[in-house]
């Protein structure tokens, strides 16, 4: 147990309460020329409400974030196996290139002409994405990967209505393993979802497919390699059924780390596939985003990308947004995350046509070098055959013992490791997906391998209460989720200002 | 390669252990005929280097807003960012953390988010807001869909001052899920004509203030009328810093409030990254989008943070979700509540009578110029001007005298007012740089 | 009467015209601890088997079907400030919606007490 000190802290932990209750409003940590008091054109409407906001000083502000930033787990950290999510370094060059005046300052509006050089870098990173995936147009735009779904999905609607069938196909198949943005944004464009079943290898159940296959339907959703860490054998003749009934097939690429530079998505049959630029092309999470999703479509899907479009006339490129043939419209202001095509492109351009076939190779290597350390004390579903980018145990392993995944998760955290993802995908039971990414080295996987061991024996050895007390070691100890969402504070109120300080105040 | 640990000894011993011969055994279950033999036929590696000069090479095509008088808005806004704050969020423990989905070992970014959430309360006079949206516009679609949930009807009106691409990103994405959007004319002080659309039908009408012409609006008369038909009134705003110094859509009754964040903590960066905040009342919190930091105890009875109510979000509710959002914004957040927590109340105050004052100074030099008009009635930091000649030649023109003079109205939506020039001022204009601008725009307009 | 069951694991009482439902015992239990219970608006018509509400722990959703139609007469509102409630006492002070009912004949087609009892046995 955390000895108690007078301080809260706890070494170099050091307790941290929130701004609200540390600062009032008479301080600010930007100095500010004096305003010259000319007469006001609000109209009236100046600010009456209270403007409550709490003010730091530099050295204040600084140390309560890097106060804060260490409760945090990183991959600059340690490795951060979190299965579908690609956790993998985040170059800095990468940073200092989104930065570089000329490019992090420019505005989206400025006339195409002063932002020549930033058209050019969006046309180059189309070319990559184009080359690396085989396929014909790209979609720059989407924030997000759900956002690039959304955008993928939307032109298949597009299509669909142009093809007079937009009333008629209204069903999307997707399998039980999907992640939950596919059947969330096949609602969203105002489609019914159908679940598909799984084999017991794992992946797609042909005649499941078949059966539900139909003239009712608009597509298929399908993540591959799939989020069982397997490559859909059958992905082509799965692409061949879909388009012989009249669909069109949306591959979720959040797990194309696998196969960038070695297998194109273009070559297997797919409409449109989103990249998730956060996880194949590094560019940083930053603690739940920003991301950017750009969808690459097939020949049947390219008419209908969204606006804005660049195009090139007399060797200037412009942007068209507002009409572009069959263009379904925009999906945001502007035209995307700029910032995250910057570090997208430095990291194509590092790792070139042979390093990206490395990555590759890399992370699928290790993950089949995690698996193979592990799968002697875990359970592999899947483990007779070799896995892609991520491996998958279930909890039998742990039958009996009163241990359950998430008590692995937070033994994990005692060990300095974020945990593995959890309970997904769905069609195993208790589910641990682990993705070591390509920038981890085999020592490092060594490490990490002989502490999962360790807690897997020890599970089996009957230490049930000592996991469920875990984590001891964290910041925080287990968190009561329960008690959040029963009565949810999802904001800090004056009323709980603790009365001393006021009265000190 | 620099980031790839792995050597061709490691690789050797872990096909080894693994008992394969060679990498392509690991991928025997993609087929045969989808495997390129060689590379794709894109350059190869390169150094760090080289790649920094490749990149200066594409900037340098650029003409970055610190080397010509700016004055460009509608939607995005050049402010100066505190050191501290790209020094912060530039920290690996922010920069390379993931969602905190394992709060033991998060509660740095949670305590932020949740700080976060409190401020953008009190900027918009709200008492709820979540973890953040995509950016404005993607935030505006959100809220419109969200206004159908809670009201159960479908018909969502748009006021003619409503930037452009606000209406287009909510036709796209809410219409898409079967939201009908009703379009009113643009108007550059007309917020209050959309109570013409309004009928018992209508789950929500979209305002702006400041709309995207500059001009603010008084929104309570609005919400009156709007609430008296059973619909909610979303109030949209793009520059975040006017609500130090402008009364709150929250003060004024709006249900949801969204807008772009980009203003506080935020690199312009050519339109993203930016960060959307949604804020709306308590009574509507279990239908709101996207992600929600709450607060709890840990197993020792010490306060921490939690996500929650996370059973609306797509990896629990799945289709029955209320967005499909995962990734959001949150690295841009962190530098929303980064910065905004350095100038507290009394910076924001300060740095918001500074844009208003310079935006004032603009006003007055542009005025001055013989054939162009100031149209925005009352207004922030940023106003519409007619222009003798049509506003997007005006711009190229400006811009070929090295200044970067506004947007074209007529850019953001075609064919209409193609005589308005939309313009902003803030903080980083020196006096220099309007003089530069009213003498450039006077040649160009004569 | 006496309770009847669903495969679904809801339970439902009959008194007159009006049944009282909830979800069973064993639901609760599998649910864990409940945050929130998403109840119907009185007035709406529901068919068996359909849709009637929504259950939440902190990480799962979970629907409830109506096992019998019939239309809302009540909710229990203390759910919405209590939903431990469930859990405390899932086929007593638990209890979610009072439907009136559309055809009794469909009480015939759900499980009694002791059917219930073997057919959770069996899971």
């Amino acid at each position: 147990m955390s000895q108690v000190t007078v301080s809260g802290s706890r070494g170099l932990l050091q307790a941290e309460p929130l701004i609200f209750e540390m600062a009032g409003s008479s301080r600010t940590g930007v100095d500010l020329p004096e305003p010259k008091g000319t007469a006001n054109r609000l109209g009236g409407l100046k600010r009456k409400a209270a403007l409550d906001l709490p003010g730091l000083t530099e050295p204040e502000a600084m140390r309560h974030y890097v106060r804060l930033s260490q409760r945090n787990y990183a991959i600059d950290l340690g490795l951060f196996p979190l299965g579908s999510c690609t956790m993998k370094h985040n170059p800095r060059l990468n940073e200092k290139a989104a930065r570089m005046e000329g490019l992090g300052d420019i505005h989206p509006l400025q006339p195409t002409s002063t932002v020549q050089g930033a058209l050019a870098l969006m046309e180059e990173l189309s070319h990559w994405l184009m080359e690396l995936t085989g396929m014909p147009a790209v979609a720059l735009s989407p924030k997000a990967g759900a956002h690039g779904e959304l955008c993928g999905m939307l032109a298949i609607r597009a299509a669909l209505i142009a093809r007079g069938e937009g009333e008629t196909r209204k069903r999307v198949l997707a399998p039980i393993s999907s992640h939950g943005t596919n059947p969330a944004t096949a609602a969203a464009c105002g489609f019914t979802v159908d679940e598909i079943d799984a084999m017991p290898d794992g992946r797609v159940d042909l005649n499941s497919l078949k059966a539900k296959l139909g003239p009712d339907v608009a597509g298929l959703m399908l993540t591959n390699p799939n989020t069982c860490g397997l490559f859909e054998r059958d992905v082509k003749e799965i692409a061949d059924l879909v388009h012989a009934a009249g669909g069109y097939f949306y591959c979720d690429g959040a797990n194309y780390n696998a196969i960038v530079g070695r297998v194109r998505p273009g070559d297997l049959g797919v409409d449109a596939m989103h990249i998730n630029l956060h996880k194949t092309f590094s560019t940083p999470h930053g603690g739940g985003g920003p991301g950017a999703g750009p969808v690459v479509f097939s020949e049947a899907l390219a008419p209908f990308a969204p606006l804005p479009r660049i195009v090139e006339r007399d060797g200037v490129l412009a942007f068209e947004e507002h009409e572009f043939g069959q263009a379904t419209g925009r999906l945001c202001a502007f035209q995307g995350q700029m910032g995250m095509y910057i570090r997208a492109l430095a990291y194509m351009m590092s790792h070139g046509s042979d390093g990206l076939r490395q990555v590759a190779e890399d992370a699928v290597l290790n993950a089949n070098y995690l698996l193979a350390r592990l799968k002697p004390y875990m359970s592999a579903p899947f483990g007779d055959g070799p896995c892609m980018h991520e491996a998958l145990f279930d909890d039998s392993f742990l039958e009996g013992t009163g241990v359950e995944t998430s008590d692995i998760a937070k033994a994990l955290i005692d060990e300095g490791y974020h945990p593995m993802t959890m309970y997904f995908p769905l069609v195993v039971h208790g589910a641990m997906l682990i993705e070591p990414t390509e920038t981890e080295s085999k020592a490092e996987l060594d490490r990490f391998a002989n502490a999962l061991i360790a807690i897997a024996e020890r599970a089996k050895a009957g230490d049930a209460a000592a996991f469920k007390a875990a984590p001891r070691l964290a910041p925080s100890r287990r968190l009561d989720d329960t008690r959040a969402a029963r009565q949810p504070k999802l904001r800090w109120k004056p009323d709980t200002i603790d009365p001393a300080r006021v009265a000190a105040e | 390669m620099r980031y790839l640990p792995l050597t061709p000894d490691d690789r050797r011993a872990m096909l080894g252990v693994i008992g394969a011969k060679s990498i392509d055994d690991l991928y025997i279950d993609v087929p045969k005929a989808a495997q390129r033999a060689g590379l794709v036929d894109l350059p190869r590696a390169q150094g760090e280097a080289e790649v920094e000069r490749a990149m200066r090479g594409y900037a340098k095509r650029n003409l970055s807003p610190a080397n010509a008088p700016f004055f460009i808005g509608a939607g995005a806004y050049r402010h100066h960012i505190p050191a501290s704050v790209d020094h912060l969020i530039q920290r690996s423990e922010f920069l390379t953390a993931y969602t905190p989905y394992q709060p033991e070992i998060a509660q740095g970014t949670l305590q932020s988010i949740f700080e976060f959430q409190t401020q953008v309360a009190i900027l918009t006079g709200m008492e709820v807001a979540n973890a953040s949206m995509y950016d404005g516009s993607t935030a505006c679609a959100e809220a419109a869909l969200m206004a159908a949930r809670v009201t159960k009807r479908n018909k969502v009106i748009l006021s003619g001052g409503l930037h452009p691409h606000y209406a287009e990103t909510t036709k796209t994405m809410a219409g898409a899920n079967g939201v009908v959007l009703v379009d009113s004319p643009p108007a550059i002080d007309g917020e209050a004509e959309v109570l013409k659309l309004l009928d018992g039908d209508t789950a929500a009408v979209i305002v702006q203030s400041p709309n995207v012409f500059g001009t603010i609006t008084e929104l309570s008369k609005i919400a009156e009328a709007v609430h008296a038909q059973g619909a909610l009134l979303i109030a949209v705003f793009t520059e975040a810093i006017s609500l130090g110094l402008i009364e709150p859509p929250g003060a004024m009754g709006a249900d949801i409030v969204v807008g772009e964040g980009q203003s506080i903590g935020v690199a312009l960066s050519f339109g993203g990254p930016y960060v959307g905040l949604f804020a709306t009342r308590e009574k509507f919190m279990r239908q709101m989008p996207g992600r929600l930091a709450g607060e709890t105890v840990d197993a020792d009875g010490k306060r921490g943070f939690v996500l929650t109510l996370s059973t609306r979000e797509q990896h629990i509710r799945r289709a029955k979700a209320t967005s499909n959002i995962c990734t959001n914004s949150g690295l841009c957040a962190q530098a929303f509540t980064m910065h905004m927590t350095l100038l507290g109340r009394k910076g924001l105050e300060r740095l918001a009578l500074l844009n208003h004052e310079r935006a004032c100074d603009l006003a007055d030099a542009l005025g001055a110029i013989s054939g162009v008009e100031v149209l925005t009635p009352r207004f922030f930091n940023e106003f519409a001007v007619r222009t003798p000649k049509k506003a997007d030649a005006v711009v190229e023109a400006l811009a070929k005298r090295g200044v970067l003079g506004g947007v074209a109205y007529s850019r953001l939506k075609a064919g209409a007012m193609d005589d308005v020039l939309l313009v902003c001022a803030t903080e980083t204009n020196t006096d220099e740089d309007i003089a530069a601008f009213a003498v450039a725009l006077k040649e160009v307009c004569s | 009467m006496s309770v009847k069951y669903t495969k679904e694991h809801e339970w439902v009482r009959v008194e007159g015209d009006v049944a009282t439902c909830g979800i069973s015992v064993y639901a609760a239990e599998q649910l864990g601890d409940i945050v929130y219970v998403e109840l119907p608006a009185a007035g709406k018509a529901v068919k068996m088997n359909g849709e009637m509400a929504v259950v939440e722990s902190a990480k799962a959703a979970s629907d409830v079907f109506a096992p019998i139609s019939g239309t809302v007469v009540a909710v229990n509102d203390t759910l919405s400030g209590d939903p431990a409630l469930v859990n405390a006492g899932p086929e007593g002070e638990g209890w979610m919606v009072k439907l009136k009912l559309a055809d009794a004949g469909e009480l015939a087609g759900l499980m009694d007490e002791a059917a219930y009892k073997e057919f959770v046995g069996s899971l």
